[in-house]
């Protein structure tokens, strides 16, 4: 396992910015940190070694008990999101500490995390990418995911069959995503391409 | 100002002349021919200009030799090297794809003299 830090984000949306040459480049803006160290997780006493990192601002009213209590042990402010970073050196990082997009360069190749975009109760065709049947000509059979199975024998429908069924708000990874630009003052960090999720919804880019 | 067009205005030209659908341009466009990079010129009638920001793109219409010829230029291209209006048209729409349906007198455009 690759060990290594990430920061947590907000998508904020997309748009495209032009290369000094002309040439376009599609971008995914984030709102990426500040982060701050809230705990670190030790190998003897956790078996492992991470630190784990917060993010956003929250209404202190709407903290429970135990993660208050999380938070003023650590001395931090409570945070809205947590997340935990596989690191192999601990020791360089303390509660308290902020992290923000200055650990990543541009043209560096990042992994983004998200959660997709809903899609509902979706068929075959959306789902999995079946081909359908003909559009028109009398056929009857447009959009449906045609024989599922074989006959008396096996009798039954094999599991894992793929079939029309709930799409989306699934966790989804992409990797090497070029990072266009670091904008250190705004904590902004621009992404090649798209990433997944809603705008406002919470991405998780780590190197 | 939200952070996407935070974004967005550094990549914006500033010196973009006022110009709207009717009227006449001139493109100056950047063109590289393998090592050596000239100017070419493309001069039309602005049918229609869309989207926004960076994004914001801009449609000339000319009749070359009977044809007619359209091209859509990313406004803040930097391969647009200067954008000239020749002349102030009088119209009356946004967008002026009926001029594709009308040639000839039909399709001249009045000038608009309260613009300068």
């Amino acid at each position: 396992m690759k060990l290594a830090i990430g920061l947590l984000g907000y998508k904020l949306g997309m748009t495209q910015i032009f290369m000094p040459t002309g040439e376009v480049i599609p971008v995914t803006v984030v709102q990426a940190g500040p982060c701050v160290v809230v705990q670190r997780r030790m190998k003897d006493r956790d078996g492992y070694n991470a630190i784990q990192v917060g993010f956003g601002v929250i209404d202190e009213k709407k903290v429970n008990k135990p993660l208050k209590g999380h938070f003023s042990a650590h001395g931090v402010r409570p945070v809205k999101f947590l997340k935990e970073f596989r690191v192999d050196d601990v020791d360089k990082y303390e509660s308290g500490q902020e992290i923000s997009v200055d650990i990543f360069s541009e043209g560096e190749k990042v992994k983004v995390t998200g959660i997709s975009k809903g899609k509902g109760f979706a068929g075959a065709m959306k789902r999995h990418g079946f081909h359908g049947g003909p559009a028109s000509h009398g056929s009857g059979f447009h959009r449906k995911p045609a024989s599922i199975g074989m006959h008396s024998y096996p009798g039954r429908v094999f599991k894992g069959k793929r079939m029309p069924g709930h799409m989306g708000v699934d966790k989804v990874t992409v990797k090497n995503v070029t990072v266009v630009k670091v904008d250190k003052d705004n904590n902004l960090i621009l992404l090649k391409g798209s990433v997944p999720g809603n705008n406002k919804s919470l991405v998780v880019i780590s190197k | 100002m939200d952070k996407v067009s935070l974004v967005e205005k550094a990549y914006m030209k500033r010196d973009i002349p006022d110009f709207r659908p009717g009227d006449t341009v001139r493109v100056h466009l950047k063109v590289r021919e393998g090592e050596k990079e000239r100017i070419q010129v493309f001069q039309g009638v602005v049918i229609s200009r869309a989207h926004g920001g960076t994004r914001e793109t801009f449609t000339v219409r000319k009749v070359s030799y009977g044809i007619g010829v359209e091209r859509i230029f990313p406004l803040h291209s930097p391969n647009i090297e200067k954008i000239e209006v020749v002349r102030r048209g009088k119209v009356r729409r946004a967008k002026l794809y009926y001029l594709r349906n009308l040639r000839g007198k039909a399709s001249r455009i009045k000038e608009d003299t309260t613009r300068s």
